[in-house]
């Protein structure tokens, strides 16, 4: 398994060098790294339908009990099936659509270490690697939707992918931290087999389920995915369709096993699933783009499996399971046929397009299979999910179960419905016009792409579409093929007894007579295509606009930002004087409360050893009350300098060369630096206010007063012996110098220096930046020859 | 500032420093440039070190930079090296001695004073601190380099954009 994840994190790498040599071909490295995971998955696959399942571990950080735990159980391998069976198929498909000019080393290395991530997302048993691996995805996810990063749309959607899906991740690490804890273990299969229990433990599964409905997109946080379409096409087949949104759904049926018996548990996320799944059909029903319809599609496609995931029976794990396969295998047909339609017609606008089907008729037939198997028509795998479906909401009990089962054929009719009028749009003839308004005709001013004006997509981009639908048929016709599978997804569950058996036919059950109904008020449902639009907008022109998410979103965006705008408005006046006060006086008042609260001895010890002492003090004191006092800002820095040579008169006088020698240099310098910025600003300060004075002269006079106190403070509350002694014994031995100042700076506690020289190197960067900004910004302030010259530093050294 | 072609239109033009500034720099500015190396190396027995040495020679550089427009300065004028590349070797030399024992096998800054026995003086055994403080030094001096070459430009600019910055 850790073979299989170096493979991915090899292969990014690999697959971004190859790029700008083979060009697209790169993707057909790449797909070695899905495909190790089919690799994985098939060697794994006895074993773990026997109901053993692969664990690893290795110790990551063994200081904060953190391991790479990975456990590949039955759930797990459904997942990798999709993640890099249908992967493996993408990244082929991307060898045939990627674009020369597009960022190809970019999109083959993300792309790749995307696929890593979600294996890893799918194989971690410990929630810190599940929230790593989460982020993750999110992380690549961002730069793939961001991909053609010179398009604002896309940029935005990147970035509202990258917002929604992290708030979520947030809450989820908290939520599995804290669960972690109430567990007592930060194994995921642990913690499901014993699940706790308590206020702590609602409020953290109620955290880590935002992180999976942000990332499923279940209603309030869908609009990023059909925002998202700005990716490439086969970017959003996986990530979109495929592997990553499932990523919540599959966290829903991982954690479902321990708690779908909590009260709120079913009606929480079932209701959230429906509303969901309603919401996307009715939406997509009125895309005029293709990509848009499928992206609403896979909306409402989510919201029904967390619905069925959430429910957490024995045969509802059975139907998800079912539903995840045929949903990923049929979604990503769908969304690769609409690529191969975009490549070929150059627009995915249903209005546009007329009659391609007689164009490329195998692409057509695959598609037509794959969107019935969405829609849920028999002797395809998509039938067989909701025959399960349908039998386990039936078989329950409860009031709830029939007014779930209710929503989900109401979802399901809608689904036939979009079904149906994706294959019509991508493919059928546009209708004649009629006198009747239709909402889907071809708009003023726009023509039409007859069949004859395109091009036939190559079989690069048929053959995946074809492949996923032969699987759906596949599976479809023999469904007993995925008995072990769906039996070993069901085991965890109470109540699963025996092994399920799947077939085509079990008689006229009530699920058989739903099922019958959907299809029939499906088939209505394309039957009635321009009724049924017309209606959808009278609806929608009533409904308020506050309903729409993606205001919301904007809304909560925008928000953000004025009140950041306010905040660093208020804090970050641009005034020196001021920033200076704050500082002086929260270094002096913080200290001087936490002494306040503690109490200290500030009887002074000796104060004076000499006179000459008094002397030096009096200049000091002199030359601060002139800086103080003076207009003029020269004098004011000769006075600041008086000051600190007078300090370092008074480290002379203590015995301290080393020190006292900084002092005179630095005091030196400094000097001559404030000289030469003040030779940019006015001779003298502006003349203050009284207030201001006032003012001016209480920070003065604190920040004077407190530094006394604290000095006094701190020479009495010594408690252990000083340092310096030992210092000073080890200097010669360990250190091998005389001079002990020396000897702390480069040895005891060198690192600190190389701490301070980095910070050096900092400010004086940040400075010669600053300054180079300040006068960038100003046009006219020099000519091009001097920004030559600015390169070369003025001072000449021998 | 050191104009070498004369006053340029539109330039205040340069006020020359005395002429007993001019020369007593030109007679000080090695001899200064020479203590801080003098520093630099006695530091770990004596009063100096790399810190020390660094501002040491940042005042010469000073001197250098306030005498520029002369005649000393004009003689002293050499290959300056730009802030950034000194900044930079100095930082890499210090960060360079704390990693290598760790890389050979020790511990980070890890000094070479492993034989307590060895003579102070024992040359090598003073090599890898002494490697550190000469990454110190040359950090301090990069830093001067770096403000005489930003702030010491464009005399008659305000970088104020009012001309006022006390509010």
């Amino acid at each position: 398994m850790l073979a299989v994840l170096a493979a991915h994190a090899g292969l990014a790498v690999l697959a971004g060098l190859l790029a700008p040599r083979l060009g697209p071909r790169a993707f057909y490295v790449a797909a070695l790294a899905p495909l190790s995971g089919v690799v994985l998955a098939l060697a794994a696959a006895p074993d773990v339908l026997a109901g053993r399942a692969w664990g690893r571990e290795v110790p990551w950080v063994p200081g904060l009990d953190l391991t790479v735990a990975l456990r590949l159980d039955a759930l797990s391998l459904l997942m990798l099936v999709l993640v890099s069976g249908v992967g493996t198929l993408i990244f082929l498909y991307c060898a045939s659509y990627a674009d020369r000019d597009s960022p190809l080393v970019r999109f083959a290395a993300t792309l790749t270490a995307f696929a890593g991530a979600m294996v890893g997302l799918v194989l971690a048993d410990d929630v810190i690697l599940l929230y790593v691996f989460w982020e993750a995805t999110t992380i690549t996810s961002y730069l793939l939707v961001g991909l053609s990063d010179e398009d604002r749309t896309a940029r935005r959607a990147a970035m509202q992918a990258l917002l929604i899906t992290t708030l979520g991740g947030l809450a989820m690490l908290l939520g599995l931290i804290v669960l972690a804890q109430q567990a007592g273990t930060t194994r995921l299969s642990e913690i499901v087999a014993e699940p706790p229990s308590g206020a702590l433990v609602t409020a953290a599964l109620l955290l880590v389920l935002l992180g999976a409905l942000t990332k499923s997109a279940q209603v309030p946080f869908h609009p990023w995915l059909p925002a998202a379409m700005a990716a490439p096409t086969p970017v959003s087949a996986y990530l979109h369709a495929a592997a990553m949104v499932k990523a919540g759904v599959y966290l829903v049926a991982r954690l479902a096993p321990g708690f779908a018996e909590l009260s709120w548990w079913r009606p929480l996320l079932v209701s959230v699933g429906i509303a969901t799944m309603l919401l996307g059909g009715w939406r997509s029903l009125r895309q005029h783009d293709l990509k848009s319809l499928m992206a609403y599609s896979t909306v409402s496609q989510l919201g029904f499996l967390t619905a069925v995931a959430a429910w957490g029976s024995a045969e509802s794990a059975v139907a998800a399971a079912l539903l995840l396969l045929a949903h990923g295998f049929a979604k990503a047909a769908l969304f690769l046929t609409v690529g191969a339609v975009d490549h070929a017609a150059h627009t995915r606008d249903l209005r546009l397009l007329d009659g391609l089907g007689r164009r490329m008729p195998v692409l057509a037939v695959a598609a037509t299979v794959a969107a019935l198997s969405l829609g849920g028509v028999p002797l395809l795998l998509g039938f067989i999910a909701k025959e399960e479906v349908y039998t386990a909401f039936a078989e329950a009990e409860g009031t709830f179960a029939t007014v779930a089962l209710a929503g989900l054929v109401l979802g399901s009719v809608l689904t036939l419905g979009y079904a149906g009028r994706f294959l019509w749009g991508a493919f059928a003839g546009r209708p004649q016009p009629s006198g009747a308004e239709d909402l889907d005709a071809v708009p003023a001013g726009e023509r039409a792409v007859a069949a004859q004006d395109v091009h036939a997509p190559g079989a690069g981009l048929v053959a995946p579409v074809v492949v996923l639908a032969a699987a759906a048929v596949a599976l479809g016709v023999l469904p007993a093929l995925l008995d072990p599978l769906v039996s070993a997804v069901a085991a965890p569950y109470p109540g699963a007894g025996e092994p399920v058996h799947l077939a085509l036919w079990h008689g006229v059950t009530p699920a058989l007579l739903l099922s019958v109904l959907t299809l029939a008020l499906g088939v209505a449902l394309v039957a009635a295509r321009r009724r049924w639009g017309l209606l959808q907008r009278s609806v929608g022109r009533v409904l308020p606009q506050a309903l729409d998410a993606d205001r919301t979103y904007d809304a909560a965006v925008y928000g953000l930002d004025s009140a950041a705008d306010v905040v660093t408005g208020r804090t970050q006046s641009g005034s020196l004087p001021r920033y200076l006060g704050v500082i002086a006086l929260s270094a002096t008042l913080l200290p001087l409360g936490g002494l306040a609260l503690r109490g200290a001895d500030l009887a002074p010890g000796v104060i004076v050893d000499r006179p000459v002492q008094i002397g030096v003090g009096v200049v000091i004191a002199l030359a601060a009350l002139a800086a103080a006092r003076t207009s003029s800002r020269f004098a004011a820095v000769l006075m600041l300098g008086g000051v600190g040579y007078g300090v370092a008169a008074l480290y002379v006088l203590q015995g301290a060369p080393d020190l006292a020698l900084t002092q005179f240099l630095v005091e030196t310098l400094s000097v001559v630096i404030f000289l030469l910025v003040l030779r940019l600003l006015p001779r003298r300060f502006p003349v203050q206010t009284r207030r201001s004075r006032l003012r001016r002269a209480a920070v003065a006079v604190t920040v004077g007063v407190g530094m006394t106190v604290l000095t006094l403070a701190a020479t009495s509350v010594r408690v252990r012996p000083s340092v310096a002694e030992e210092f000073v014994a080890r200097s010669k031995p360990e250190g091998g110098g005389l001079n002990v100042v020396n000897v702390i700076l480069v040895d005891f506690r060198g690192l600190d220096t190389l701490g301070e020289i980095t910070v050096v190197l900092i400010a004086a960067l940040g400075m010669s930046s600053l300054v180079l900004t300040l006068r960038r910004g100003r046009p006219g302030a020099d000519g091009p020859h001097d920004a030559v010259r600015r390169e070369e530093p003025e001072v000449r050294a021998p | 500032m050191s104009t070498p072609a004369g006053p340029r239109p539109g330039t205040p033009s340069p006020r020359r420093p005395s002429v007993l500034f001019e020369v007593g720099t030109g007679l000080v500015l090695h001899a200064v440039l020479v203590t801080s190396l003098f520093f630099l190396f006695r530091g770990h027995n004596a009063p100096g070190g790399g810190f020390i040495a660094g501002l040491v020679a940042g005042t010469a550089l000073v001197l250098a930079y306030l005498a520029g427009d002369t005649s000393a300065g004009r003689r002293a004028a050499g290959a300056t090296p730009r802030p950034g590349v000194v900044l930079g070797v100095g930082l890499l030399l210090a960060a360079g001695t704390a990693v290598a024992p760790w890389l050979g096998g020790g511990q980070v800054l890890e000094s070479g004073y492993s034989h307590p026995h060895v003579p102070v003086l024992g040359g090598v055994s003073l090599a890898s601190v002494l490697i550190f403080d000469i990454g110190v030094y040359l950090v301090v001096v990069g830093l001067v380099l770096a403000v005489l070459s930003t702030l010491g430009e464009q005399a008659g600019t305000s970088l104020a954009p009012g001309g006022e910055e006390d509010r």
